[in-house]
């Protein structure tokens, strides 16, 4: 029953990405890879939750390496798109000198 | 479900919403970098409720928080705007290395799986593998430590063939008997690594976008499989945004060549079995000098800039807005039109010109700017070939024949900036250059606008 209930929740995004991101102009296009690569660092949950032991047990290096992979993924990710955002300007806002 | 489960889960829930709002804002440049804050509240808050679960470990935690933050942070400051498509390249091979990694770990410690979540724990780990090692590829390409141009071997589609087939075999296998499979768990792992080689290292240059939004939907996929792995509803919920986001892009890029997604992923296109031939247009070419382009800059009333990836090879975004600043305030309208593929990724020209100051009310779609075309009295084309190339609309002959185009040749006059007369990516010659209304203005992009900025300065 879970695995239904999960595929469920599973299908039903999947549509609601579909209508969020067909709105996203071109123009955005880098910012929404790069944030969305952001949000894909979510597995850095599955890793913290996964660490529950204090040995250095293979499955602590193995866990300790999805959090680092997943921390760069989401700590760059979202830098790196605010830092792009930051940039996208209108002519009022003082694009153009 | 304990209290402490149910204030967890209540956290996921505002998380997903928050990345739902996030995306939703990024329908506008004006409400997206609220957007982007939004979803990464709620990261934040989904990573601290989580490490309120009791038992975890968190000097490993910190260990692995503070690595990755400091990578991640360095990374995302010292990035040109220009090398944005490797950064995203590597960014997407690091989800789906933890993707795997995590699905590694939990079956490492808990390896009584049913079939279901044997079957999605391989999924989690093919797809994160594939990922993680088609991503290095496409960054090596990108930032030309490896060839970029499509290498294509013999008997690629058998080995690829056979590569799924053991994968799939191997998956099945697994899934029956997972707790003393563990052999064939690294099996997977290790197919997973080789497809990400074979099955990216074929693909050429110009056809990046196309690779890197799929890799970009596979660390959502990755990661979505994960989350069916250890049952967490967030992990699928995100996983699932970002699959769909990129499904979504490489459709858009795909359609924006004219090309089926297969087409682009097996074919070697641009690779050297595609002949560069000789033959298609020929006919005389009209160069121009800096000043014979200032003087038709300086008469026209409305200019547009089409960038391709030579702008970006060449820098020369900057320059390319203070020329655009100077017609300003000579009266000329300025607009930039960008082609959904021009670059290495999609979007990539509007973020470069929004590094360099341009407004991002005159970056044009194609949509918008091939209406109009006619009335515009400058096309200047920086950097940019096949995607100007009026082949693609009255040549059924032409390899490019059916894709959408900014059709420049419509313009009253044409200035084509380039290095030479070498044909773009798709290896055929342009007809533009030979067209009427077009002059050649040879040299490096970045070179032949700071010339022209010089002229504006000394003439104006």
């Amino acid at each position: 029953m879970e695995a239904v209930f999960l595929t469920f929740v599973f299908v039903l995004t999947i549509f609601l990405g579909f209508e969020l991101i067909s709105k996203v102009p071109s123009t955005l296009h880098t910012p929404l890879m790069s944030g969305s690569n952001a949000i894909s660092g979510i597995t850095m949950i599955g890793a913290l939750a996964s660490l529950k032991t204090d040995n250095l047990t293979f499955a602590a290096i193995l866990g300790t390496l999805a959090v680092i992979f997943a921390t760069i993924n989401v700590v760059g990710g979202y830098a790196v798109t605010n830092r792009m955002l930051e940039m996208f300007k209108k002519k009022d806002e003082g694009g153009a000198k | 479900m304990s209290s402490s489960a149910l204030v967890i889960n209540f956290a996921y829930i505002i998380s997903a919403a928050l990345f739902i709002f996030g995306l939703k804002m990024l329908s506008s440049p004006a409400t997206a970098r609220r957007g982007n804050l939004l979803s990464a509240v709620g990261m934040l808050l989904a990573i601290i409720v989580t490490l309120f679960v009791q038992g975890l470990d968190y000097k490993w935690i910190l260990l692995g928080i503070v690595i990755g933050s400091s990578i991640g942070l360095i990374a995302a400051y010292k990035i040109e705007m220009t090398s944005m498509p490797e950064m995203v390249a590597l960014f997407n091979g690091f989800g789906g290395i933890s993707s795997l990694l995590l699905a590694w770990g939990e079956y490492h410690q808990h390896p009584e799986m049913s079939i279901f979540i044997g079957i999605v724990a391989s999924l989690s780990a093919f797809i994160g593998g594939v990922t993680f090692s088609g991503s290095m590829v496409a960054f090596g390409k990108l930032s030309e430590k490896i060839p970029s141009k499509a290498i294509v071997f013999n008997g690629q589609h058998i080995i690829n063939a056979l590569i799924l087939f053991v994968a799939i075999l191997s998956t099945i296998i697994f899934a029956i008997n997972a707790p003393s499979m563990y052999f064939v768990f690294i099996v997977i792992i290790v197919v997973a690594l080789i497809f990400g080689v074979t099955s990216v290292i074929p693909i050429g240059g110009a056809d990046m976008p196309v690779v890197i939004a799929l890799l970009n939907s596979y660390s959502g996929l990755a990661a979505c499989a994960a989350g069916f792995v250890i049952g967490n509803n967030i992990l699928i919920v995100a996983g699932a945004l970002v699959g769909a986001s990129g499904i979504i892009l490489t459709k858009i890029m795909c359609k924006a060549m004219n090309r089926s997604l297969a087409n682009v992923l097996f074919s070697g296109f641009g690779s050297s079995t595609t002949q560069a031939t000789g033959d298609g247009p020929q006919g005389e070419i009209r160069p121009a000098s800096a000043e014979d382009v200032y003087y038709i800059l300086e008469a026209a009333d409305s200019v547009a800039f089409v960038p391709g990836y030579g702008l970006a090879v060449a820098q020369a975004q900057h320059v390319t807005r203070e020329l655009g600043d100077l017609l300003e305030e000579n009266g000329t309208e300025v607009m930039y039109a960008i082609h959904p593929v021009a670059g290495r990724m999609p979007g990539h020209m509007n973020v470069l010109l929004a590094e360099a100051n341009v407004p991002y009310d005159q970056l044009i779609e194609m949509d918008d700017i091939n209406p109009r075309m006619d009335s515009v009295d400058v096309c200047v084309v920086i950097g940019a070939n096949d995607v100007v190339n009026p082949a693609a609309i009255n040549d059924e002959s032409s390899s490019i024949y059916g894709m959408p185009i900014i059709e420049t040749h419509r313009a009253k006059t044409v200035i084509v900036l380039k290095r030479s007369m070498n044909p773009g990516f798709a290896g055929i010659q342009n007809a533009l250059f030979f067209a009427e209304n077009a002059r050649m203005y040879f040299g490096d992009a970045k070179a032949s606008i700071q010339a022209l900025v010089a002229e504006f300065k000394s003439g104006g």
